[in-house]
């Protein structure tokens, strides 16, 4: 039987979630073993190449480009796994969320105390190569269905992996109580 | 400012359990509640800031900044929506020249949203500087604008008086009574005092013994055994107890309380004093709901009158130290507070969060002390059980509901208004007699109750079938059920939750976006499942009535109306999560002045 196929990839997330993923430490040695890696930015595969088993997702989605990867994803893979706090519920990049994306654009590009005289233009950046911002920032689940949630901020190395193996081998993952609790 | 403020404290005697008093006086001496008062009022009270803050923020007739030289509160429940809401609504719009939620430019006019105010068998209804306008349409709003502009009294904007005692000095209402079936306990004759005449010659443990063998339960909803409650009340160690009246009703569609209020109040208060007899109660408070405030002066007059007439006060009718008198606490508009613990913390001047249980109420409830609290229907009750005993009442309705109820009814209909029947009438009977043709579904009970169609019509009303508060919607064919009712409902109880609780604060959201999803074409046959599993969480992980019943609209018209429901799901496809990139960039690329190019 042929390896498995993983694709990763960080969208709206801070990479945080694919340090975590490295954190397996020498183990990634033995994963490299197990699986093989398509569309990634641990192997700097920029597009699919071929259909893949597993897509692990960081970030949610807060712009077009966002969208547009992510369900490139769904297309590709056949699970998807939302993992950290991000895919799975907006994240940090949501705390702009209920603020209007007007104030958000003139905080940043005209009021914000960094960029106050530096943009004597007032201009918005709004040429057609950049991502469109999307209204508010979205969790995967709301864009495509995503079959699995591994919690975390970030989600340890050790449930990365265990997650990982219980897939490959078919397997119940058990999600002790620490790690889905947020309160 | 300053000294409006320390007025107002000085008269509720710097007490900050009477801080909704405090607050309810600035807001209708100044027309809002600035920071300087907050400061003001935390500073004398030995509260902090936050306190205040936390109380204010939390009710709906307060407010932090101007809402105009008139305020218009326009309701927005399912009833003045079928009645014509929108128009009246378009047509406050186009006068006043500003949206909702806004002041007009000069600001004389603020136009704002409410829940029901109690008027569903007249709507639409709007309340102004406290004054209840009925029956509106686009003409009258008209007139009515004018008449603000123009810088009119709102008591002088009209001169249609309600029937009865609506038409009264004090009162002056256009709201009309709509008695449409007076029934043996409640609306019938009585000579006023005769029940606690006789009540005096009684120990208080035979009176509750009676009230035990009458087999009365609590009309607010919950149907607790009165008598019952009052035993475990008066068995509670406590320096003092308390008789608390609910009238706080505030579930959508409800009305029966406006009209004892309006037209029996010396039999509630009555019944409050006999509660206060059987308790060994010195004080009563009266909770009444901001809405019905244009009942203040007419209610305020008959406890006077009740005072000098020895009906309350020290030695009632004679009876040595028989002591007992009655306060009114108006709340300021919040649905919750109609649940007793929550109605609790609102009248000690607090937020109205409901209370871990225990302990119960009737062990630490008002003030820490052992209170009862009773519904206004509840109470009035007592007072005929008391003067016609237990079998006479007994002999009424069912075997586990005795007596009759008043129902509310409103909707589609030819004659809405308030009924008073016998516990064990076919529901099928009742829309009957309330000229209910054409019928699609009831609404039972409000939105916290339930939503059902013609199967259920053969059941009955009561206890140990179809149990009710006391209000029937009724909802026509041409309604569009999930998205005029439903929906709001929904939206009715993300407003009214307190927030305590996760689950109430967070699912109802979610639950009514998964509803709008299913509306706008994009739900999948998994949707449904997933509302049912998630509405059958909210019972389980609240702590309040509001919070285990705010998924009743889904779950109710999931149960009882699951084809319409089947109607818009499309079948075809496993997954559609509704999300739609055009309508997501909209936003953004208006505002940095590009074309999307999806």
């Amino acid at each position: 039987m042929s390896k498995p196929i993983i694709a990763t990839t960080s969208l709206a997330g801070c990479f945080g979630c694919h340090m975590s993923l490295l954190d397996i430490d020498e183990r990634i040695l033995e994963l490299i073993e197990l699986v093989e890696f398509n569309k990634s930015p641990i192997d700097d595969i920029k597009e699919f190449t071929k259909q893949c088993d597993i897509g692990l997702i960081e970030g949610g989605c807060c712009n077009s480009e966002n969208v547009h990867v992510l369900k490139d994803f769904r297309k590709n893979c056949k699970i998807l796994i939302s993992f950290g706090e991000c895919a799975l519920m907006g994240g940090l990049p949501a705390f702009r969320n209920g603020i209007p994306i007007k104030e958000c654009l003139d905080e940043a590009y005209l009021n914000g105390p960094t960029v106050v005289n530096s943009n004597p233009d007032k201009i918005l950046p709004n040429d057609d190569e950049i991502p469109m911002m999307l209204d508010k920032v979205y969790p995967c689940h709301e864009v495509v269905k995503i079959d699995y949630f591994l919690p975390g901020c970030p989600p340890r190395a050790d449930l990365i992996w265990d997650a990982l193996v219980a897939i490959l081998t078919g397997n119940e993952l058990k999600l002790p109580y620490e790690v889905v609790k947020f309160d | 400012m300053r000294n409006i403020v320390n007025k107002i404290i000085k008269k509720y005697k710097n007490d900050k359990t009477r801080l909704m008093d405090i607050l309810i006086d600035t807001q209708s001496e100044i027309g809002f509640i600035p920071d300087e008062a907050v400061e003001e009022i935390a500073q004398i009270l030995n509260l902090s800031k936050v306190d205040v803050v936390q109380t204010l923020t939390f009710y709906h007739f307060f407010s932090q900044k101007p809402i105009g030289e008139y305020a218009v509160y326009l309701n927005n429940s399912v009833v003045a929506n079928m009645m014509g809401r929108v128009e009246v609504a378009k047509a406050f719009e186009e006068e006043v020249g500003c949206g909702f939620d806004n002041v007009s430019e000069d600001g004389k006019i603020g136009l704002y949203n409410t829940a029901c105010i109690g008027m569903s068998d007249q709507e639409p209804a709007a309340i102004i500087n406290g004054t209840v306008f009925t029956k509106l349409t686009p003409n009258k709003v008209k007139d009515i604008v004018a008449d603000m502009r123009a810088g009119k009294n709102v008591k002088e904007m009209f001169d249609n008086y309600g029937d009865s005692e609506n038409n009264s000095e004090l009162i002056k209402s256009m709201v009309t009574n709509n008695i449409m079936k007076r029934g043996e306990v409640l609306f019938s004759d009585y000579e006023h005092g005769s029940a606690l005449k006789k009540v005096i010659t009684m120990t208080p443990e035979e009176v509750i013994e009676e009230i035990k063998d009458s087999y009365l339960r609590g009309r607010g909803g919950a149907g607790f055994p009165t008598g019952l409650k009052w035993d475990f009340c008066r068995q509670s160690e406590g320096e003092i107890r308390y008789v608390m009246c609910n009238a706080d009703e505030g579930e959508p569609g409800t009305f029966k309380e406006r009209v004892i209020l309006t037209e029996f109040p010396k039999l509630l208060f009555e019944g409050m004093a006999i509660a206060g007899y059987a308790l060994d109660a010195k004080e009563g408070v009266l909770y009444l709901r901001s809405e019905y405030t244009y009942l203040k002066n007419y209610l305020e007059n008959i406890i006077q009158e009740l005072r000098e007439t020895n009906q309350l006060g020290e030695n009632i009718a004679g009876k040595e130290g028989f002591n007992f008198d009655i306060r009114i606490q108006f709340g300021a508009g919040a649905y919750v507070c109609g649940e007793e613990s929550a109605l609790i913390e609102s009248a000690e001047g607090k937020r109205g969060e409901p209370r871990n249980r225990p302990p119960f109420p009737v062990q630490k409830g008002y003030m820490q002390q052992p209170t009862v609290v009773n519904n206004v229907e509840t109470l009035c009750n007592v007072v005929k059980i008391m003067l016609n005993g237990a079998d006479w009442y007994t002999m009424m309705g069912t075997r586990e509901s005795s007596g009759t109820k008043l129902i509310s009814v409103s909707g589609d209909c030819k004659y809405p208004g308030v009924y008073e029947v016998e516990w064990g009438l076919r529901i099928r009977d009742m829309l009957e007699m309330v000229g209910a043709e054409d019928i699609q579904a009831v609404q039972v009970g409000g939105p916290s109750g339930s939503c059902i169609g013609k199967r259920s019509f053969k059941r009955t009303i009561c206890y140990e079938d179809f149990p009710t508060g006391g209000s029937m919607m009724v909802i026509g064919n041409k309604r569009n059920l999930l998205n005029d009712v439903v929906k709001n409902f929904m939206e009715f109880f993300i407003e009214e939750s307190c927030g305590s609780c996760v689950p109430c604060r967070a699912l109802t959201v979610i639950l009514k976006n998964k509803l709008e999803k299913i509306l706008y074409g994009n739900g999948v046959t998994n949707d449904l499942a997933e509302l049912e599993k998630w509405c059958n969480m909210m019972k389980e992980s609240n702590r309040c009535g509001l919070g285990q019943t705010a998924a009743n609209p889904i779950l109710t018209s999931l149960k009882n109306f699951r084809e319409k429901y089947e109607e818009l799901i499309n079948k075809d496809i496993e997954f559609d999560s509704g999300f739609d990139l055009s309508a997501a960039v909209a936003e953004s690329c208006e505002a940095v002045d590009r074309i999307p190019n999806l």
